[in-house]
């Protein structure tokens, strides 16, 4: 990889992994525009081929075709279906399963975007691979170093905490340097097929589908009693899996006062606990333990207590922290405020600047 | 870097002879054949030239030769015109495991609509028995479809044998022949076919254009409604440029017959002898009897079709996996599984196919690229 720099771009191989979507269209165009040998591949994850025969799959791909021919360069297409399913899918049901709200775009990223497509990429003769990710890659003396997009409303380094620097090594992330909105603007110019097609929304497999009848499909859920800390019935649930803690819509709960929030789950009983107020003091922690943690950057791990910037959902404000580092896979992070409802499942990412250190997984979270 | 192709039973090049003769009817000869004027006689004579022309080619007779818009609809007008037309003499039909999906979805069709069909085992190279079909016909079979040689491994069926066993016997027997037609010597009468189907673009000719053979006195229900044309079988305007065109493929194909095959056979040979001397591993699916010399299939177990295909197409060789698939489709093709269950063979399996305008030259630079291509991905 040493001597890409000096090698001219028409030489240098990039696979961009292209979804039918507007953001990494325009990162294909720009890689071509910057004189790179550009190929388009849809990946296919996820069959979801209706009663009429009619797939999301394919009409995507036929943009990725449309758009591939005006770059005039070759595409293909990937399937990834039961690696998909092994990998993401499979751990996406056992999480839900354990209680916990799992976080399916963290794991294709991991196993599936940047390694199966990766290795595919590489048996392409690839030197690079490149998706539309709002992120940018540094390569410097301290290595390979994950960077926030410079849109902040936008930035996806949050999905891609589970990354190595390895993985990183042959990434490029093209509209990493742009906004959104110049984004769109690009593809206008250019008169790119995508450009004016709306942005996906929700987790990938299940699209903009209900929630609970799809999970519905995969897990039983048990449906048990709604109650307050103390005790108190206040109806029923439908299945611990389809609440999120902090979660206030569908408990249908009324009557006099604040409305009513999920505050915990307790497993053993199948009791959906509940409380009032947005700020239920039960929502509110001061820390947590992570597992599965990932430095990207493996240096970090010596440092035995730091202090940096986390978040712990997508496009949350970033909130000082102190990580002490427990184990080679788990962390303890110590809030410098508490945080209202840290979700057991997602995963705690944490940054210095605009350089992403990596994340894990929240295990458990610390209240008093 | 020299693009080679090898994907000749997917579509082929036009002939130039051929693009010479639909010239003059893309140009002044535009008329309509159903008109009383000078022009549309003009285009009357082509079209009725080209159709005694490639009826005599067959044994046929004029009356018997329907233009269709390619080998799909000549298949779909015989099996379901024929099944629709025929519904109470008995609804039980016979195809294969391994046709064209312009045939299978067509009995799939019937089956919607009430009739049963059969569809016959093949061997692990790809060949139908006459003892299956003998145990499988019935009382009410009233069509029996059989390819005449396979898309995606080439082998060639029984024809002959068939046409045989269906003579004492009310069902009708339909034959695509969209690639054997130009590599094997077709005669309706000999074969005791009563439909036969048949596209001008795997023979060099255009796209858009094929016939069906229908033997005189057969009934069938057409699937187009409209004008008279086609004695009723096929209506819509007649694409004269393209029958011409046809004619003119079907003509070529005929008169270039032994010398292509000969070609083929040393193309073969290249590929295979490359591999060998090259020491890669590999298997080829298929009869190493009853075969069309112009399809290769290959299987590089433990290989994924996908890293082939790609590799291959970057590399500058353009061949197939066999039928052509969907957006990233992982189901292996319908005729590997019919011959074997061995998932590794089947998913790795692709397709060389020759054709007009290839030369040796070519053949050995795209085997020894494969090659190339195959010893990267082994590691």
């Amino acid at each position: 990889m040493n001597n890409l720099k000096d090698r001219d771009k028409g030489d240098i191989r990039v696979v961009v992994g292209m979804s039918g979507g507007v953001d990494s269209s325009v990162a294909a165009y720009l890689l071509k525009e910057q004189g790179y040998q550009v190929i388009g591949i849809f990946m296919k994850n996820w069959d979801d081929t209706d009663d009429t025969g009619m797939c999301t799959a394919t009409e995507d791909y036929n943009d990725v075709i449309r758009v591939c021919n005006q770059l005039d360069i070759p595409y293909y297409a990937v399937n990834f279906e039961k690696e998909y399913w092994d990998k993401v899918f499979t751990y996406f049901l056992d999480e839900y399963k354990a209680g916990r709200t799992p976080n399916p775009d963290v794991m294709c990223n991991k196993e599936i975007k940047f390694k199966a497509f990766l290795d595919h990429a590489m048996s392409l003769g690839a030197d690079y691979v490149a998706t539309g990710h709002y992120a940018r890659v540094r390569h410097s003396e301290k290595g390979v170093q994950l960077l926030r997009g410079v849109d902040d409303n936008k930035d996806q380094t949050y999905f891609l905490n589970a990354l190595s620097e390895e993985q990183l090594e042959h990434v490029l992330f093209p509209i990493g340097e742009i906004e959104k909105p110049r984004v769109r603007e690009i593809a206008k110019e250019a008169g790119l097929a995508t450009a004016s097609k709306k942005d996906s929304t929700g987790i990938c497999f299940i699209g903009e589908r209900n929630f609970k009848e799809f999970l519905s499909q995969y897990l039983p859920a048990t449906p048990g009693e709604m109650q307050t800390l103390e005790g108190e019935v206040k109806g029923r649930h439908d299945g611990l899996m389809y609440y999120t803690l902090g979660q206030r819509q569908g408990l249908g709960i009324g009557g006099a006062g604040e409305p009513w929030f999920v505050v915990g789950k307790d497993l053993q009983k199948n009791v959906l606990i509940v409380g009032q107020g947005y700020h239920h003091p039960e929502l509110y922690s001061k820390g947590l333990i992570a597992e599965n943690v990932n430095w990207i950057n493996k240096n970090i791990v010596e440092k035995g207590t730091f202090h940096c910037v986390a978040k712990f959902r997508h496009r949350q404000e970033d909130q000082g922290v102190t990580v002490t580092i427990i184990n080679e896979s788990e962390v303890r992070v110590d809030f410098d405020e508490p945080q209202r409802a840290i979700t057991p499942g997602q995963s705690s990412v944490f940054y210095d600047g605009d350089i992403c250190l990596g994340g894990g997984v929240i295990k458990e979270v610390i209240k008093d | 870097m020299e693009r080679i192709y090898l994907d000749h039973a997917a579509t082929s090049p036009m002939h130039p002879d051929v693009f010479a003769a639909m010239k003059p009817y893309y140009d002044n000869i535009f008329g309509n054949p159903s008109s009383i004027h000078h022009f549309g006689r003009e285009a009357r004579r082509g079209l009725d030239e080209s159709r005694e022309s490639i009826a005599k080619a067959i044994d046929a007779s004029f009356d018997e030769i329907v233009f269709t818009s390619g080998g799909t609809e000549a298949d779909n007008l015989a099996i379901i015109g024929y099944a629709l037309a025929h519904r109470s003499e008995g609804e039980h039909l016979i195809t294969t495991k391994i046709e064209h999906h312009g045939v299978l979805h067509a009995f799939e069709y019937l089956e919607k609509l009430g009739f049963t069909v059969n569809y016959l085992d093949v061997d692990e190279f790809g060949r139908i028995s006459t003892d299956t079909l003998e145990q499988a016909l019935r009382e009410d079979t009233i069509l029996v479809s059989c390819m005449f040689g396979n898309n995606e491994v080439g082998t060639v069926q029984p024809i002959k044998e068939i046409g045989q066993l269906l003579r004492n016997h009310q069902a009708v027997f339909h034959t695509d022949a969209v690639q054997a037609f130009g590599l094997e010597t077709i005669n309706v009468n000999e074969l005791n076919v009563d439909f036969l189907a048949v596209s001008a673009h795997k023979l060099n000719g255009p796209k858009g254009i094929g016939f069906l053979y229908a033997k005189k006195g057969l009934a069938l229900a057409p699937l187009l409604h409209g004008g008279e044309q086609e004695r009723k079988r096929r209506a819509g305007t007649e694409n004269v440029a393209g029958i011409v065109g046809l004619q003119k493929a079907v003509e070529l194909s005929i008169k270039e017959m032994e010398e292509r095959k000969q070609a083929y056979e040393t193309y073969r040979q290249i590929i295979l002898d490359t591999f060998k001397r090259e020491e890669i591993s590999f298997l080829v699916n298929g009869h190493d009897h009853y075969y069309l010399p112009h399809i290769l299939n290959v299987s590089f177990p433990g290989l994924s079709v996908e890293s082939l295909l790609m590799n291959l197409d970057l590399e500058g060789v353009a061949v197939s996996s066999g039928s052509a698939c969907t957006a990233g489709s992982i189901d292996p093709s319908h005729v590997l599984t019919a011959m074997f269950e061995d998932k590794r063979r089947s998913h790795s399996a692709i397709r060389f196919s020759f054709g007009y305008g290839l030369t040796e030259e070519q053949v050995k630079n795209a085997a020894e690229r494969t090659v190339k291509v195959v010893q990267r991905l082994e590691k």
